[in-house]
């Protein structure tokens, strides 16, 4: 079984970000980038299901120009056979994307897709339900434990109120959450063979999808700045203030 | 923000200002482009502060301790380490044929030293491993090679370095320890060796020690050392390990700093026959370890200079967030308090730091770059000068971070007050770690001597003139830019005073009191070149910020203000030095040990 593990880049999660000063969206200009972690717990996942025997090749995949292929090798480091790039802008839209990957998915003849719940950056939460709708495979979102059986899966998720866990019949896509697993580092050795694995690049045109934006960002701005504290001198100050400024009590 | 490394600063030094790309187009190295580095650099990075930096305190409070013989240490030393191997970080540094990823020089210390600042305790049983089996490897025989080296460049086993005895430090031609040849071709090492890094533990299967002893018989003094590898445990012709070998943990030593670091007192041959073999020819040994010195000195000095960054960056960061008191000129006790990067003082501080670490670190560089210049160069006149250029350079290497960064440990303490003086924050076990590189590797006294005793002088001063030239080659492009005039000025006029330093010096008729103050004259002529880096550093700004992204413009500046804070600042302090040379005052020399104290 081939599993298709799509990915993104991300600004890295330990970078502070910063807004553009016109307001029409976030500094990338020398910020790191990676790759989005949710991500690389899926592919940390599809590794150890073909260190299982259970899949036969992990492929990676992605769309966004040429200056993605930097964080894909990495993601080749970490052990994905192969990798494809869909030629397009770095933003195109999860309906989008979810279409584009609909077409890998069925050139490729994968027969699991194993993704990220969400990226860091969008916070969308929306490309692998779109993909599994797409193709008509069933669905399991948040999972922090997968075991593929046969034609099923059974897939513990994460909910509000807890864990729950369900069974769907194959092929599927899965979007994976952080306590799923821990990604492992790269190796040395590894990261100079990633180097030498095929990363094909496809044509946006060649998926036939139109990736035209449907949504316009109207402005960006960074949460208020936290001000200074002040010293209250007695508790009945400090109950004042709850009450009449700040108004929490 | 990290605290162990500015990768912006480290991609400026490689690439902008020394060049690295040129590099990368040699044979040897043209498997390794600036994004295999760079995911290389974010792999080590990742490994550093993930699982090195979280237990570096707890390792600093927990010492390893010495229970029935043995070294009791705590486990995640050895967790740590085997992830470092598993990453397969071991082999970076060592050629293809001996296993290796053959990594240029300069990458491999950028790397190795970002677990430094980490985690100085457990980088040095790495550290001193690979310098163990670099010496293997150029000195000895294939049989010996390919008995221990794979084990050792995976980081199965470890290696030490065995010279220091209790009655013999720095003066290594009073070693006692004794190799007495066996009719098998082997030695029977007998003897007692003292400050022995990572000497005895648990972690390996095995500790490869290369020992300097004496074969009965031999010359006198230095000329009679040999080198000896001395395995803790015995191999079997397969390859499987054997009995032990008989050497006993004597004691461990209680240190100041590096106390994840079991630094041992070994006795061999005392319980039973220790067996050695040898490594290079008989009475060869002071050379064969000299082999590997420019390396080991380099590396000692981008460890002196990256636990000075440790601090820098540490107390930068507390600094920005620290609120504490208000300008001099607001006097309003109900306005808010300033962060304290905002007082002048501070900023001196903070500068200081920053152009020490980030002046040394640039000196790092260039010389680990000399090494891959070495082992690339395409004449032989090429050659010649890259290794001209790193004996001159390698006693400032080891020394200069030693004494400043040093220093900017201590300011880093000062930034944080009080605070600073608590093992709540790591820059008090900065300081403690930093001291010792001051010591050990040659003393600073010992480079002193190197340096105006020998390295000035070889070759009828072909190294100094080899220096003069690559100064003079900057100064060149920095008189393009106006900006920068004052500088090359500056910096010329210094190195003049080294040269005029060196002929006073010369006339003096007692060759003693010559180099009396040669201490003084290592920590000078650092400056000089020091002050060189800086100004390497303005050329490569300065362009930076003519071609440079909006983004970029705050960290170029503050490269230009540092290198105008060195030549302010610092520079004018070595030209009073060399005064002082020059002038060979006796002041020193001429006491006597009773007249400290009156008797």
């Amino acid at each position: 079984m081939k599993v298709l593990v799509p990915v993104k880049r991300v600004i890295d999660a330990y970078v502070s970000i910063r807004v553009k000063s016109d307001g029409s969206g976030v500094d990338t200009d020398n910020v790191k980038m990676s790759l989005n972690p949710f991500c690389e717990i899926a592919l940390e996942e599809a590794i150890r299901l073909k260190e299982a025997g259970t899949a036969t090749e992990v492929v990676l995949v992605s769309v966004g120009s040429a200056d993605i292929e930097t964080v894909m090798r990495s993601g080749l480091a970490m052990g994905a056979d192969r990798a494809i790039r869909v030629d397009a802008d770095n933003d195109v839209e999860p309906l989008a994307i979810a279409k584009i990957l609909k077409h890998v998915v069925e050139t490729e003849e994968a027969g699991l897709v194993i993704t990220g719940k969400q990226s860091i950056d969008g916070d969308n939460n929306q490309t692998g339900q779109m993909l599994s709708a797409l193709l008509g495979w069933s669905q399991a979102t948040f999972a922090s434990e997968v075991v593929l059986e046969g034609d099923s899966a059974k897939v513990t998720r994460e909910i509000d109120g807890g864990l729950e866990t369900v069974a769907i019949p194959m092929p599927a896509v899965i979007t994976t959450d952080l306590r799923l697993n821990e990604p492992r580092y790269p190796t040395l050795p590894n990261i100079m063979k990633a180097k030498k694995k095929p990363l094909d690049v496809i044509a946006l045109a060649d998926t036939g999808v139109d990736a035209a934006k449907r949504q316009t960002i109207t402005n960006v701005s960074p949460p208020e700045a936290r001000s200074a504290g002040v010293m209250v001198g007695s508790v009945a100050e400090l109950v004042d203030k709850l009450k009449n400024e700040a108004k929490v009590i | 923000m990290s605290t162990i490394v500015n990768r912006r600063d480290l991609d400026f030094l490689m690439y902008e200002t020394h060049k690295l790309e040129q590099l990368l187009e040699t044979d040897r190295y043209g498997d390794y482009d600036r994004e295999s580095i760079e995911a290389i650099l974010d792999l080590s990075q990742s490994l550093a502060e993930d699982i090195f930096q979280p237990f570096a305190g707890h390792l600093d409070q927990n010492e390893p301790k010495y229970v029935d013989g043995k070294v009791e240490i705590i486990p995640e030393v050895k967790e740590a380490l085997n992830a470092y191997k598993e990453a397969g970080l071991f082999a970076s540094g060592y050629d293809y044929d001996m296993g290796g990823m053959q990594l240029p020089w300069v990458v491999h210390q950028v790397l190795s030293s970002m677990f430094v600042t980490a985690n100085t305790s457990v980088s040095n049983y790495i550290f001193l491993t690979q310098g163990a089996t670099n010496m293997l490897n150029t000195c000895g025989s294939e049989e010996l090679k390919a008995k221990y080296m794979p084990n050792m460049v995976a980081g199965d086993w470890y290696g030490t370095m065995c010279l220091s005895e209790p009655q013999a430090g720095s003066s290594l031609a009073d070693i006692r320890t004794k190799a007495e040849p066996q009719d098998d071709g082997s030695y029977k090492i007998t003897g007692t060796k003292m400050w022995i890094s990572g000497g005895d533990h648990e972690m390996t299967d095995n500790i490869v020690h290369m020992v300097l002893a004496k074969i009965p018989g031999g010359p006198a003094g230095v000329k009679g050392i040999s080198l000896f590898l001395v395995p803790k445990h015995r191999v079997n012709d397969d390859g499987t390990i054997g009995e032990p070998n008989n050497i006993a943990l004597a004691g461990l030593n209680h240190k100041m700093g590096h106390k994840g670091t079991t630094n041992c007192l070994l006795n061999f041959g005392e319980s039973g026959d220790t067996i050695g073999y040898l490594v290079g020819g008989e009475n060869q040994g002071l050379a064969n370890m000299f082999h590997m010195m420019n390396e080991a000195r380099i590396a000692v000095g981008m460890a002196a200079t990256v636990i000075g960054l440790g601090g820098y960056l540490y107390s930068l960061d507390y600094a920005r967030n620290r609120p504490q008191g208000r300008h001099l000129t607001n006097k309003d006790p109900e306005s808010p308090m300033v962060m304290i990067s905002e007082h002048a003082d501070v900023k001196r501080m903070l500068m200081t730091q920053k152009a020490f670490v980030e002046g040394a670190q640039s000196l790092m560089l260039y010389s680990a770059r000399l090494l891959d210049q070495q082992a690339t160069a395409k004449t032989e006149e090429e050659k010649t000068h890259a290794t001209l250029l790193l004996e001159l350079l390698t006693p400032i290497c080891k020394s200069w971070p030693s004494e400043f960064c040093l220093e900017a440990n201590k300011l880093a303490i000062q930034v944080l007050g009080g605070y600073g003086y608590t093992r709540e924050y790591p820059v008090e076990r900065y300081y403690r770690d930093n001291r010792l590189n001051h010591i050990h590797e040659g003393t600073h006294a010992v480079h002193g001597l190197d340096i105006m005793g020998r390295k000035v002088r070889i070759a009828d001063g072909a190294a100094l003139k080899a220096l003069a030239k690559e100064i003079m080659a900057t100064i060149g492009e920095a008189s393009e830019h106006s900006e920068l005039s004052g500088y090359c000025k500056d910096l010329g006029a210094a190195m003049q005073s080294v040269q005029s330093t060196l002929e006073s010096v010369s006339k003096a008729k007692d060759p003693s009191l010559a180099l009396a103050n040669a201490t003084i004259f290592l920590d000078a002529m650092g400056h000089v070149v020091i002050a060189w880096m800086w100004l390497k550093q303005a050329v490569a700004a300065t362009k930076g910020q003519e071609d440079g992204k909006a983004s970029d413009a705050a960290f170029y500046r503050g490269k230009l203000s540092a290198c105008r804070f060195f030549f302010r600042y610092e520079l004018p302090k070595a030209l009073s030095k060399f005064d002082l040379v020059a002038s060979l005052d006796d002041t020193c020399f001429n006491l006597e040990a009773e007249d400290f104290i009156g008797h």
